[in-house]
């Protein structure tokens, strides 16, 4: 039977919803238990995961300063833990990515990156060439470490979890790295990866004013903001607003997007999503290929007839 | 100080890859290979730090067969000063790459290594964070700018799903780049050229690493990704609106 210990995200005082999409890949082992590890510097958040359904044991490890965002510091604990358990599970947001692969070279072991799919304890599907194949992968290590791709997997919004909280303390933070700052976008809008609607611009739209338009009618209808590599390479958007290979994969229900082309690595971030609307001054755009629902035209006509028919 | 940029000979970018129908694997007979387009950048940055007078000498290396020669040659048309390959027929997994990178920088022992974040070939993303592991170095992975603070400390700016961090790590560190750290410069003929004199070393993955720890993960498929159902053209706002109040969108 499978033991699964779960690698933790948070921002300081809320648990990321990432969390819990990892805990539904990890239901889907039918393990004997799942245990989840935090390191963090607020008590709180313990509480948030003892509370999602299906937790065991949420094993807190308090943390000083921001180590607990550093991967070289966490790790080694992880791995520690790990002799316990068949399966290590993180995220597959930058904070898993940077974590787990430290965790699986411990363990001596290669790691499943972007797990989106789980046929038994041992095997697994996940993407390769930015989504155009998927390989079904066999591994049977005594503990397998893998980071599970958010967007294939639902969030469970329990809160009737009982699990028991451990507290402990950080012993493995590293001295050759410490944090400096970290700056970020700063909206009042929905988070881009867990949003229900989704409201992207890309080079089309053209400049960092123009991108106006684009986050009016994300207010207008309670959507977060995203864009593609271009328009952030541009600078029109900070790089928060990726969406993509490189950027962020995200399933809303809604994905509407105006000025972006289509390039693969794009189409790879959105092509979980419910329904996928383009808008296009080019009708040959290759997004037209994935849109369900596809509408040629200039966006700085359309948005503000949107705007005034929503 | 010396900078060791990791590199992999991967299908260009550009090339729209498809499985086999047999689900063997994906057709690569023939297409264009490039160098991993992270790593072009990684050359980028050392090149730039050996410019700003930082660095002596950037080294590049490869784990592949003998045709990653030729990435190894526009990486030293790029400006790289010699070229590693560490010849092997067998497709090498992450954990494998970096016990092979890691024997190569005890050979090298460089200041800083600069490797792409994944390879866009199999986008693990795990080489550059097990190789700092198993070297028990510091990593500053996605990163968007280096800058010097002293001789043996860096600040990386970092792209994060919640924006731009910095961290400080000490050298010697890996470094894995994200797309905004740079712009890879164009290769020059007379550079291409000159890079033909440029030392290129190859060595034995068998001689060089002999007993590799752990075991590979097992491919048993290859598949294309389900194809979204066709969806529908309209030709106006009005139309576009309804649609979506159909489907509980909007409101």
């Amino acid at each position: 039977m499978s033991k699964v210990l779960i690698l933790a995200e948070h921002n300081g005082s809320t648990i990321n919803q990432s969390t819990a999409k990892v805990l539904t890949a990890a239901k889907q082992l039918n393990p004997q238990l799942i245990d989840v590890v935090l390191f963090a510097n607020n008590t709180d958040l313990s509480g948030q995961v003892a509370a999602m359904n299906g937790v065991n044991e949420v094993k807190y490890i308090q943390c000083n300063d921001n180590h607990d965002q550093l991967a070289a510091s966490i790790a080694p604990t992880v791995a520690d833990m790990a002799g316990d358990y068949t399966h290590i599970f993180g995220p597959s947001t930058t904070f898993g990515k940077d974590v787990m692969p430290r965790v699986a070279a411990l363990l001596e072991v290669n790691q499943l990156s972007d797990v989106m799919e789980i046929i038994d304890a041992n095997t697994f599907k996940r993407p390769i060439y930015a989504g155009n194949a998927i390989i079904t992968v066999k591994t049977n290590t005594a503990q397998i470490v893998a980071t599970v791709r958010t967007a294939s997997f639902t969030a469970e919004k329990s809160t009737d979890g009982t699990a028991t909280v451990t507290e402990s303390t950080l012993t493995s933070a590293a001295n050759h790295t410490s944090f400096v700052n970290i700056s970020t976008g700063n909206s009042d809008r929905p988070d881009l990866q867990t949003a229900s609607k989704v409201i992207s611009g890309g080079r089309g739209v053209g400049s960092e004013e123009n991108f106006k338009i684009v986050y009016d009618l994300a207010d207008k209808i309670g959507a977060a903001t995203g864009a593609s590599r271009a328009a952030v390479d541009a600078g029109y958007v900070p790089n928060d607003m990726q969406v993509g290979q490189t950027g962020k994969i995200i399933a809303p229900d809604l994905y509407m997007c105006f000025g972006i082309s289509g390039a693969i690595q794009h189409l790879t971030g959105i092509k979980d999503a419910g329904t996928i609307v383009a808008i296009n001054k080019d009708a040959d755009a290759p997004i037209f290929e994935v849109a369900d629902v596809g509408l040629v035209g200039d966006l700085f006509k359309i948005i503000p007839e949107m705007m005034e028919k929503l | 100080m010396k900078i060791l940029v990791a590199i992999k000979r991967v299908v260009d970018y550009n090339v729209r890859v498809q499985v086999k129908p047999d689900g063997s694997g994906v057709a690569t007979d023939g297409v264009k290979m490039s160098i991993n387009p992270f790593d072009e950048i990684a050359i980028e940055e050392a090149l730039r730090i050996k410019e700003q007078g930082k660095a002596d000498e950037v080294v590049v290396v490869t784990i592949g067969n003998n045709d990653a020669q030729q990435q190894l040659r526009t990486a030293m048309a790029m400006g790289a000063d010699r070229a590693i390959l560490v010849e092997t027929n067998d497709a090498v997994q992450p954990l494998q790459a970096a016990q092979v990178l890691l024997k190569v920088i005890e050979q090298e022992q460089p200041g800083l290594v600069i490797t792409g974040k994944q390879a866009i070939d199999d986008d693990n993303n795990q080489t550059p964070q097990m190789l700092a592991t198993l070297w028990n170095r510091p990593q500053a992975t996605f990163a968007s700018k280096v800058e010097f603070v002293d001789d043996n400390k860096i600040n990386v700016t970092r792209e994060v799903d919640a924006g731009l961090e910095t961290i400080q790590v000490e050298l010697p560190a890996v470094v894995s780049t994200d797309l905004r750290l740079n712009e890879p410069r164009f290769v020059k003929l007379p550079d291409i050229m000159k890079a033909k004199r440029k030392p290129l070393d190859v060595k034995a993955l068998a001689d060089l690493a002999p007993s590799l720890k752990g075991q590979a993960i097992e491919v048993t498929n290859y598949e294309s990704p389900q194809p979204r159902q066709k969806g529908v053209m309209v030709e106006t706002v009005d139309e576009l609106i309804e649609i979506l109040k159909d489907k509980g969108l909007v409101s």
